[in-house]
């Protein structure tokens, strides 16, 4: 087993991306993800690689499609305000079939918002990185050495499925420090017959391309990249389960805020009520099988989320009325504490017990 | 088994609060415990109040922030009067005695009052308050071994200042030997 | 039979959708040209605008890419970092360049970006249908200016050349028209030494090449050509602008 070092999320996260064979990095500055760019910039030079500051945000995800397109491993960070900038270019790469990485080190917003760690952009992730009908595979790392393996598995499926990645992290992931180990791991990577790196006239050339003026050409390419997604659906569902094997009561939280979640459950549990939690890993494809297999069994889902209640959206989505879902949160940078969760899951099941 | 520690260490940017955190989180890995390190960030970078979490567990941690501390090492007046209260009973408060003037009246803590900048300055490590200050909290707490805070610091010290390890030994064997 | 002629290999066969009279044709053809002459088609990848040349992607035959509207340069920086050996080109109108884009214009020269920006000025925005550019000269009409460019209310139009040649990046820029024979020779060569300084690793280059909209300025194509020499060349002289492809951006400071 490597050795375990003590690194920050950020940091870890830049050293796994170097570990997956990523050589360009294209950012800007912004708080908390600065320490991703830092590493980038010191690492990068080192190994052949490039760590390129941009102008601005929408220059640097540009850039990232200019780089993916030529069909190397790509990506770019950044905070909340700094990923609305990105939304352009993200729809053109996803209308472009193009893979990449794209780390959100989320913060509260909306707005300039504040700079603590929030999830108020599970929306955006999910649901609205830019125009046009399309989806991008969405990681919510809870733990650094997690977040050091879903890079790997980030930049694989984005490559697999033909499709950008992002990495769903926050301030307090992105800041803490905890011991991980770089296992040694053969990076798999996929042939790119499309990319538009010089057909060294031996092919036709390649377009890689977002634009089709005739209508049923477009709704072609669209409904093609949709059967994709279906795939992707019924394969890249992931879900940890604590306790949820006798659960009466289940919360579901992601990311930072399912680490508060897990001391909420076992406080409650030390009161004798049956809590479990259900922790999303992937947020798009979002978990709907483990939450329907759970929907007839437990009396209620609880959303814990570091925002005014996004993800209950999903869980209500996927259980169909069947129990009650209630949300918890706190906004703009606040975090939930073991002890709030525990209270709301108390009171769920009818009081203190 | 050993026991689980919730430490804050809380002061002023710049005298080097995150860094003993750093080092203590250090120890965990080297105990081969689980461990987490957690500081606040801001927009000053100077000066500003700094303080950081760093938990000690023998399972995974669940919250790595946190709320109330098993132990609470502060440096100064701000971080003393916001801190103070969140101590579990039972639990330990190191204070940077030259530094901080108020008091909380807390009888279900100890209190250890060292005035670890000035013993900094009459030693002449005028930077190593810092670590003054965790030789008082292990003193206190005994939550790790000196063996391996020693490796700790060996860890957190960049290579090219490896000059530093011994200075910064010294100054956590200030904070252990130190009597009031 | 001997050839006396033919359409350049780096041009397919797909028919071009420009106007009768606009000016895009004879500046593809060029640039087609050169790259063949330059015998860098199989390492070329072109970036195609948002714009009248946005379908730029299926007349050149070397490898090519979409950006969105104004980040050709980025886009392009890119493509130019993965593949370092490759020749990578930009094809961008005055909207797309010069408001839009102007951000990743100008920082794709200062960073001395080893690309080739082929920069089409028309003083017009054409695909959405005659618009005020930044490029559109005072008092002139347009469907967003329809009593004239008022300079008070919308300011004045932007000069690429002399802009970009102000920064230690730019290796080669200098600004042609396509109006008459003569001025298209010297836009080829123009194109030819932009797109050497690139092979050679000499920095940014641009080539600023003045061109026609009879269907916008709503004159015929002659009458076109014209009011681009009576108008435009006034407001935006031809000529070099900037020139380190002797030694390079990174050698002259």
């Amino acid at each position: 087993m490597a050795e375990r070092v003590l690194m920050k999320g950020n940091e870890a996260l830049a050293e796994a991306a170097i570990r997956a064979g990523c050589r360009h990095f294209f950012g800007y500055p912004i708080t908390p993800q600065t320490e991703l760019a830092a590493y980038m910039s010191k690492k990068m030079p080192k190994i052949g690689g490039t760590y390129l500051q941009a102008e601005s945000e929408v220059a640097a995800i540009n850039m990232v499609l200019g780089a993916s397109a030529a069909g190397v491993r790509a990506m770019t960070s950044s905070s909340s305000p700094g990923i609305s900038l990105k939304t352009e270019g993200i729809s053109y790469i996803a209308g472009s079939d193009l893979p990449c990485l794209i780390v959100n080190v989320e913060r509260g917003g909306p707005g300039l918002g504040g700079i603590q760690p929030a999830q108020s952009d599970y929306w955006q992730a999910t649901r609205a990185l830019g125009h046009g009908d399309f989806h991008v595979l969405v990681f919510a790392p809870s733990s650094i050495q997690e977040l050091v393996d879903m890079v790997f598995r980030a930049f694989e499926l984005a490559e697999k499925y033909r499709m950008p990645s992002m990495i769903l992290s926050d301030g307090l992931m992105g800041q803490m420090m905890e011991p991980v180990s770089f296992p040694e791991v053969e990076v798999h990577t996929y042939d790119k017959p499309w990319a538009a790196c010089g057909h060294q006239n031996k092919r036709p050339h390649n377009v890689v391309n977002s634009l089709y003026l005739k209508p049923d050409q477009l709704e072609k390419i669209v409904r093609e990249r949709f059967a994709r997604y279906e795939i992707v659906k019924a394969e890249e569902q992931r879900a940890e389960e604590y306790l949820c094997e006798d659960a009466e009561y289940i919360v579901m939280a992601f990311g930072a805020s399912s680490r508060i979640s897990k001391s909420a459950v076992d406080i409650a549990r030390a009161k004798g009520i049956k809590a479990g939690l259900l922790r999303p890993v992937m947020l798009w494809p979002f978990p709907e099988k483990y939450v329907r297999k759970y929907a007839g069994q437990v009396k209620g889902f609880l959303s814990v989320e570091m925002n005014m209640g996004q993800m209950v959206d999903d869980i209500r989505l996927a259980v169909e009325g069947r129990v009650p879902v209630e949300f918890y949160g706190r906004t703009g940078g606040m975090i939930p504490t073991p002890a709030e969760v525990a209270e709301k899951l108390s009171a769920m099941a009818g009081g203190v017990k | 088994m050993s026991k689980n520690w919730n430490f804050v260490f809380a002061g002023f940017g710049g005298q080097g609060i995150l860094f003993s955190g750093k080092v203590t989180a250090y120890t965990g890995l080297i105990d081969s415990r689980e461990v987490s390190w957690l500081p606040s960030y801001g927009p000053e970078m100077r000066g500003g109040t700094a303080n950081c979490s760093v938990c000690l567990a023998d399972e995974p941690i669940g919250s790595p922030l946190v709320i109330n501390p098993d132990a609470l090492v502060v440096m100064n007046n701000p971080s003393y009067d916001k801190f103070i209260s969140t101590v579990v009973p039972g639990g330990v408060a190191v204070v940077d005695s030259a530094l901080v003037a108020h008091e909380s009246g807390r009888t279900d803590i100890t209190e250890v009052r060292i005035p670890a900048t000035k013993l900094a300055q009459e030693n002449g490590i005028g930077k190593l308050a810092n670590l003054i200050m965790l030789g008082a909290l292990y003193k206190a707490t005994g939550f790790t071994s000196l063996e391996s805070i020693r490796k700790a610091v060996e860890k957190c010290v960049p290579p090219t200042k490896s000059q530093l390890v011994e200075l910064n030994m010294k100054a956590i064997e200030i904070g252990v030997h130190y009597q009031p | 039979m001997a050839v006396v002629y033919q359409k350049s290999s780096m041009l397919t066969d797909a028919p071009f959708h420009y106007c009768p009279g606009c000016t895009h044709g004879i500046i593809h053809k060029l640039v087609a040209e050169v790259i063949e002459e330059l015998g860098v088609e199989g390492k070329t990848v072109g970036v195609a605008p948002v714009g009248c040349a946005v379908m730029a992607y299926d007349y050149f035959a070397c490898d090519m890419v979409e950006a969105p509207h104004g980040r050709a340069p980025a886009v392009a920086t890119g493509l130019k970092r993965a593949i370092p050996t490759n020749v990578v080109f930009t094809y961008q109108g005055d909207g797309d360049l010069a408001a839009i884009g102007t951000a990743e214009t100008v920082h794709a020269a200062t960073r001395g970006e080893n690309i080739t920006v082929i920069f089409v000025n028309n003083a017009i925005y054409g695909m959405t249908g005659g618009q005020m550019a930044p490029t559109t000269l005072p008092g002139q009409v347009t469907q967003t200016t329809p009593y004239g460019r008022d300079v008070t209310k919308a300011g004045f139009p932007v000069r690429v050349c002399e802009m970009v040649s102000t920064l230690s990046g730019v290796a080669y820029a200098e600004r042609v028209a396509v109006d008459s024979v003569p001025n298209i020779r010297k836009a080829k060569a123009a194109i030819k030494k932009a797109f050497t300084a690139q092979i050679e690793g000499k920095g940014f280059s641009i080539v600023e090449i003045l061109s026609s909209c009879p269907t916008n300025w709503g004159l015929s194509p002659v009458e076109a050509l014209e009011w681009l020499r009576q108008n435009m060349m006034p407001y935006y002289p031809l000529g070099v602008y900037q020139d380190r492809t002797e030694k390079g951006v990174f050698c002259n400071e």
